[in-house]
């Protein structure tokens, strides 16, 4: 046989079993991002690119216990007034750019003032900053704040490299420069996100890829079909009336965590015509509502099973979960009874729903449900920016609304139940309520603040100005090659320990 | 015939404004509040009163019309209220995308629609005239979700020829950007192809009845260049101004189709941006297509001109 021919086959032989040099991740997304700016955006998706794209100061962990990333240890004063954070060394942003105390800085003052800064609120507590090492900062505050580790633990603690940030100015999400594991290569609106490895990153041992390419396609069925023929490698939001299919095939795998977000109704208590009906004026027909409600019944007709019941802002598989106040069980006797002492046989309710199939199938399951407790609801289907329109002026009586849900307990109630805050659509206004979620922000520690919630949930439950249905959970499907994909209820995906198996 | 074309354009211009008053007007009527539909879940009022101020949402509707027209006059088309980038480059990458779609989908319906229309009006009556019309009409009546959906599911995942969805710039990698987009053109090709074979076969059956088809068959000539030469010639043009139509539907976006197939079109831009009352993509999308469907209507007369000598003489 020819040498060479002999040489080239053996060559072709040693390359076909050597492991691709160029392993990339292909992740498919339920939608588009909006802006690369941690400062300016505001869509869950845009926060999975982040991941991989942007480091925090501080991440969490699967239970919900703060760690360190860039920030390497923290410490609070005695009043609760002054936050001071080590940072780690030796980190570059992608553009080479030390990442420092003034960086960090900087981050913060822009968070807090730059006009597009979606952030500001998240940061009211914070006074100033304070450099007081190269790798030391202190944040003053205003008032005592157990939230804000959890702003930092998000977009807000989300580092770009000032110099970059200084210089594009507003097309900085054209092409975001920040520290985390990937940096950014190339955007094709609507089509692909493409992040190469960043190869000074501080923790490059653990990241086994050397690009991750984020495809959004925003129908179910065919991210599905998109993993089953190898064109992505994994997805985010799987249907739960898939799961049984993906659990099937054994080229793939299903992982899954209870989100920290809730779904359920909220009711129109205090604004405008809307709120003088039965619902509006009766806290107890709202709890004939809620009795008339079998939540695991919806839950297995609309969802397969898949998602978690719920009766509060957070899940039950939350460390703040109060279990004092467990699931109703369904019970239409008690549900007319209740309606029967708030003075009613029948009461009906006019019901703003989303009009997307699965949000008009769990309206028509409670209608059916609310029915045989003489509660007639009548299903008012509306177009997602005009629902929102009507809830936020009080033109509505009941509405079918969910919330992404934060780290924070605060971040899933304080801003829905206390007067007059922003997304306090039923224009609820208790001030019993208002001080124990107020004090709860201010509260020493974890198991005081804990027990205000608990306090507080008693009595939402009870008054129930939203009721709450279910709980989300993010389903991802995955390729059976890739291992150490680990969940979390943030429904992010980190990359870092994530690889091909061999 | 320039007489004629600077006519059509006359019209052509007024139009526009027409079509632009109106969208712009339809959509200020839309309910839903785009500062809200944009601040998503991080709605303080701060937020809110901060979009509406950028983008002028707080000026009276009139204002906010001289303002677009103004600077579209001078090919500012605004910029996304939801990505931030100036609408003339969102829509300058989304029209390449979908001109290469729109143009394969033609070839496809084209390729088979005009033969079958031609075969089926010669063997009228006979069992191909049935077959092609049973296939057309399985053409038309197949919702194309479900046809996309029913293809990658057989292609992709099955069989794994052809990858399931997504784009590429055939500038790029010209053999992967024809791989991703041959089913969304077979796709909408096929819905197209049946209304093609529709239209020439009742164009062919009225020619081939012709008094100057019987008289070319009585001189001898031979039934395959009566059918190309005398009929098919004359029964192309309704089909000329049929697909000229067509084409410019297509540019205006295959939504259902680019939803599917995740091709970032015209269609996707357009249905994303009325969800989340963007503007200013809105009206920049509806502008760019009603100038390109009547840039096609005018080519479809032009091309009138040019296949028939009668109305050339008439000149």
């Amino acid at each position: 046989m020819n040498r060479k021919l002999l040489a080239g086959l053996m060559l072709g032989v040693g390359l076909s079993v050597t492991p691709a040099l160029a392993a990339d991740l292909r992740i498919a997304l339920n939608s588009d991002a909006d802006m690369l700016d941690p400062d300016q955006s505001r869509t869950f998706v845009g926060r999975i690119v982040y991941a991989s794209l942007c480091d925090k100061l501080i991440d969490i962990t699967p239970e919900l216990k703060m760690i360190p990333q860039l920030a390497t240890s923290w410490s609070w004063s005695d009043d609760g007034k002054t936050l001071t954070m080590e940072l780690r060394e030796g980190v570059t942003f992608h553009d080479g750019e030390p990442f420092n105390a003034e960086a960090v800085a900087y981050n913060i003052e822009r968070s807090m003032t730059l006009p597009e800064s979606k952030r500001k609120s998240e940061f009211t507590s914070v006074e100033s900053t304070e450099v007081t090492g190269e790798y030391e900062i202190k944040f003053h505050l205003k008032n005592a704040d157990a939230t804000l580790m959890a702003q930092l633990a998000d977009r807000g603690g989300m580092m770009i490299s000032p110099k970059a940030a200084k210089a594009a100015g507003a097309d900085f999400p054209t092409n975001p420069v920040c520290s985390g594991p990937f940096k950014f290569k190339e955007r094709v609106a609507q089509d692909r996100i493409v992040l190469t490895k960043f190869d000074k990153y501080w923790n490059a041992d653990k990241i086994h890829f050397d690009s991750v390419t984020f495809l959004p396609i925003p129908d179910t069925t065919v991210r599905l079909a998109n993993l089953r023929s190898g064109d992505i490698d994994m997805l985010e939001r799987l249907a739960a009336t898939d799961l049984t299919s993906a659990k099937a095939d054994s080229k793939l795998k299903v992982e899954s965590a209870t989100s920290l977000g809730y779904q359920g109704i909220t009711v129109n208590v205090g604004r405008g015509e809307a709120a003088k009906k039965p619902l509006g004026q009766s806290k107890l027909v709202r709890q004939a509502l809620s009795y008339a409600i079998d939540r695991e019944a919806l839950n297995q007709v609309v969802f397969e099973g898949a998602f978690q019941p719920g009766n509060q802002q957070v899940s039950p598989a939350s460390p703040w979960y109060n279990k004092d106040v467990p699931i109703p069980a369904r019970d239409v006797e008690k549900a007319k009874a209740l309606l029967k002492e708030a003075g009613f046989d029948r009461v009906e309710i006019e019901y703003s729903v989303p009009n997307n199939p699965v949000q008009l199938q769990i309206a028509q399951v409670v209608q059916a449900m609310a029915a045989e407790a003489n509660i007639d609801i009548k299903i008012v289907s509306k177009e997602f920016a005009k629902l929102l329109d009507d809830d936020s002026s009080g033109n509505f009586e009941a509405s079918q609304l969910g919330w992404s849900g934060r780290i924070d307990p605060d971040g899933n109630i304080h801003a829905f139940a206390v007067c007059g805050a922003g997304m306090n659509d039923s224009a609820y206004c208790n001030p019993e309520v208002d001080k124990l979620l107020n004090d709860a922000r201010v509260a020493p520690d974890d198991a005081a603040r804990k027990a205000l919630y608990d306090k507080a949930s008693k009595i939402l439950d009870e008054e129930l100005p939203i009721i709450y249905f279910y709980h989300l959970k993010w389903i991802w499907a995955l390729s059976s090659k890739i291992e150490g994909f680990v969940p979390y209820p943030d429904g992010m995906i980190r990359l870092e320990n994530m690889k091909l198996a061999d | 015939m320039l007489s004629y074309i600077a006519r059509r354009l006359a019209v052509i211009i007024p139009t526009l404004i027409l079509v632009s008053i109106f969208i712009f007007t339809l959509q200020k009527i839309l309910p839903g509040d785009p500062a809200l539909a944009l601040a998503g879940e991080e709605r303080d009022a701060a937020t809110l009163e901060f979009i509406r101020e950028k983008y002028h949402l707080n000026d009276p509707i009139y204002l906010q019309y001289i303002n677009w027209a103004g600077s579209a006059l001078k090919g500012d088309l605004g910029i996304s209220l939801r990505t931030n980038e100036p609408v003339t480059k969102l829509i300058g990458s989304k029209l390449p995308v979908t001109i290469q779609l729109a143009v394969m989908a033609m070839i496809i319906a084209f390729l088979v629609g005009v033969p079958a229309g031609v075969l089926s009006a010669v063997k009228k009556g006979t069992v191909v005239d049935y077959l092609a019309n049973i296939v057309a009409l399985s053409g038309l009546s197949i919702p194309n979700f479900w046809l996309g959906i029913m293809l990658i599911l057989l292609v992709s995942v099955n069989l794994g020829w052809l990858p399931a969805s997504g784009f590429e710039s055939i500038f790029v990698d010209p053999v992967r950007s024809l791989q991703t987009m041959i089913m969304p053109a077979f796709v909408l090709g096929t819905s197209l192809a049946a209304t093609l074979m529709r239209h020439t076969r009742s164009a062919m059956l009225g020619v081939l009845k012709a008094d100057y088809v019987r008289t070319a068959r009585s001189k001898g000539v031979s039934e395959h260049a009566v059918i190309i030469k005398h009929a098919f010639r004359n029964a192309l043009l309704p089909i000329v101004t049929l697909s000229a139509v067509l084409f410019g539907q297509l540019l205006a976006g295959a939504v259902l189709t680019e939803q599917i197939f995740t091709i970032p079109g015209f269609g996707k831009l357009i249905v994303d941006a009325v969800f989340t009352r963007d503007y200013a993509v809105v009206q920049g999308v509806v502008l760019c297509t009603a100038i390109g469907f009547l840039g096609m209507n005018l080519i479809a007369d032009i091309a009138y001109f040019l296949l028939n000598p009668r109305m050339r003489s008439m000149l």
